[in-house]
């Protein structure tokens, strides 16, 4: 009889059950995730539309698409806003903000700790496009609620900042993960260490540049990666500006939906889609990168998810 | 001193603005639903329970709450299942290449997003004649979450002795035996997380959801909030406050009812 190996098949379920229950998952899997990012290569070849001619029989252009978009000052505006995005809500925002709560929370937090954080993950909790058009009521019109509250009459937010309103919307709604991870962080770093720098007269930057960063490089590495990668593909600020006014919020993933679905240029868009896959692979690699060898909870559960 | 007091105040008032920043817009969520006019916050709200009447009229709102349940639910059930079924295997069973296939996935997942796979998601759906059907969301939803899901479940199982197993193996129960009556109760508060994440996906999803659904009899929750507008084309911030807050309340309430039942801590993604 042959001996099951090292982990005692002990459930009897040998390699031919074994690939049996792994298979439907991979099929659902190869379908809709392999098949799609394979087929996006091949459509960002094509001159393939929604309608007319090109739809019924779509013909290779080769890189006319890329060649196309990169001469399209409407691509290179999107790219730019998103660098802007991206940088301003999740690396500045997100990650900034998440980390300095994080810190003060723990450093001065005392009874009202676990009430802020309360409050903050509440907001990572609530349904992302309930979070859109909670924001898009603040900040509609001049006598929007906000304005309204922060007596500031005449900021049109989502008219004349529409960059600006997407950015504090995927602040409010994206800070508490970076909070909770940087929270978990900073339990890896004695409190006998901070005390010592203190009674040694270091300041708080010194502190935190000596004691802390040295501890929590990887973290912060890991939170820059995942943030970055969600708020790069992340399509909800559609729900606040559509993109506009005049494109000028106009995020790579509202661009792709407005080239491909609305203007009806699936090939163009497909091309666009496979620059964004590129673009998400570098991510993914140097995050699997950090992740490798240690592999815990914490760490593989981050990557179950952007916030939709 | 004087810099612990100057640091102090800091800190206060740095929490302060933090806790005013996160929490006015949940009172505006919480009040605006029994407001009359929930634009204008200056004026003390006029308390009304007349927005959610309008809401019980609004011909797809409670249709698209049953839609979300039904897209969410499909794709929790289906993605517990078969990802329960794959972790089991790839974590009792030596297949070959298992770890490189495991680490493949799960680089496929983050890279193939909606933004990326936008085109190709859209093809399918009309080529296999999934558009405007709830299993054209489910199965493309699914197919998104099941790699992430195996490898957080394989994470679990591995956890659990197999000595159970080789008992019930000796008295004659088969491996879906096992599975179901063995290994399940062992890894509930797995699938438990596993089944909250994709719920939740589901239910704040917007992307696939709004390029698959044309029929607004079909569309979810998280699409219907975008067509809540008047007949002039303003949106209805009556309807849409309302709304929100009554879909919100289903993804809250299960949170904190999964967290206090299986006391999974808040781990990094998960929530969608």
């Amino acid at each position: 009889m042959a001996r099951p190996t090292s982990a005692a098949d002990a459930a009897g379920l040998g390699q031919g059950r074994a690939i049996a229950f792994v298979l439907p998952a991979l099929a659902l899997i190869a379908v809709f995730l392999v098949f799609p990012a394979l087929w996006t290569i091949y459509l960002g070849l094509t001159d393939y539309r929604l309608t007319g001619l090109a739809a019924a029989d779509p013909q290779l252009v080769g890189t006319d698409n890329y060649t196309g978009a990169l001469g399209d000052p409407r691509f290179l505006s999107s790219l730019w806003l998103t660098l802007l995005y991206v940088g301003g809500s999740a690396v500045i925002g997100q990650a900034g903000l998440g980390f300095a709560l994080a810190w003060v929370l723990r450093t001065r937090g005392g009874p009202l700790r676990r009430a802020v954080e309360g409050v903050v993950l509440l907001s990572w909790i609530l349904p992302s496009t309930v979070v859109g058009f909670l924001w898009f009521a603040l900040l509609d019109r001049d006598d929007g609620t906000l304005n309204a509250l922060l007596h500031t009459p005449g900021f049109a937010w989502l008219l004349d900042h529409p960059l600006l309103s997407i950015i504090v919307f995927n602040v409010w709604r994206g800070t508490a993960f970076s909070m909770m991870l940087y929270s978990a962080a900073l339990e890896n770093v004695p409190p006998s260490h901070l005390e010592t720098a203190r009674l040694a007269g270091a300041s708080v930057p010194q502190q935190l540049r000596d004691v802390v960063l040295p501890r929590i490089r990887r973290h912060i590495l890991t939170n820059l990666l995942l943030i970055s990668l969600w708020t790069f593909n992340d399509f909800t600020p559609f729900v606040l500006t559509g993109g506009g006014p005049e494109g000028r919020s106009e995020i790579l993933p509202v661009y792709v939906y407005r080239v491909a679905l609305r203007d009806g240029q699936l090939g163009a868009g497909a091309a666009i889609s496979f620059l964004i896959l590129l673009i998400n692979l570098v991510f993914a690699l140097a995050y699997l990168r950090l992740l490798r060898g240690r592999r815990r909870h914490q760490e593989i559960t981050a990557a179950a998810g952007p916030p939709a | 001193m004087i810099r612990r007091t100057v640091g102090r105040l800091a800190a206060t008032v740095f929490i302060a603005v933090v806790l005013a920043f996160f929490t006015l817009p949940m009172l505006w969520l919480a009040s605006a639903p029994f407001d009359d006019t929930p634009a204008i916050t200056t004026s003390i709200p006029e308390f009304t329970l007349r927005n959610f009447a309008a809401i019980l009229d609004n011909p797809y709102a409670l249709g698209s709450i049953r839609n979300s349940l039904i897209q969410g639910g499909g794709a929790a059930a289906l993605v517990v299942v078969l990802a329960a079924l794959a972790a089991y295997a790839l974590s009792r069973v030596r297949v070959p290449g298992r770890d490189v296939l495991l680490y493949l996935l799960l680089l496929l997942s983050s890279v193939v997003t909606g933004t990326a796979a936008m085109v190709p998601i859209f093809e399918l759906a009309t080529r296999l004649d999934l558009i405007d059907t709830h299993l054209g969301v489910i199965l493309v939803v699914s197919g998104g979450l099941l790699p992430a899901a195996i490898f957080i479940l394989k994470d679990f199982m591995d956890d659990t002795p197999t000595s159970y197993e080789e008992s019930a193996r000796v008295f004659g129960a088969t491996p879906l035996q096992i599975l179901r009556h063995i290994v399940v109760p062992l890894v509930r508060p797995g699938l438990a997380t596993i089944a909250v994440w994709a719920l939740a996906s589901v239910w704040g999803g917007f992307l696939f959801q709004f390029i698959l659904l044309r029929d607004p009899a079909k569309a979810p929750g998280s699409v219907i909030l975008y067509t809540l507008y008047t007949e002039g084309g303003a949106p209805r911030l009556d309807l849409i406050s309302t709304f929100s807050l009554l879909y919100s309340l289903p993804v809250v309430a299960m949170y904190l009812f999964v967290s206090q039942r299986y006391g999974f801590r808040f781990h990094g993604g998960i929530k969608r």
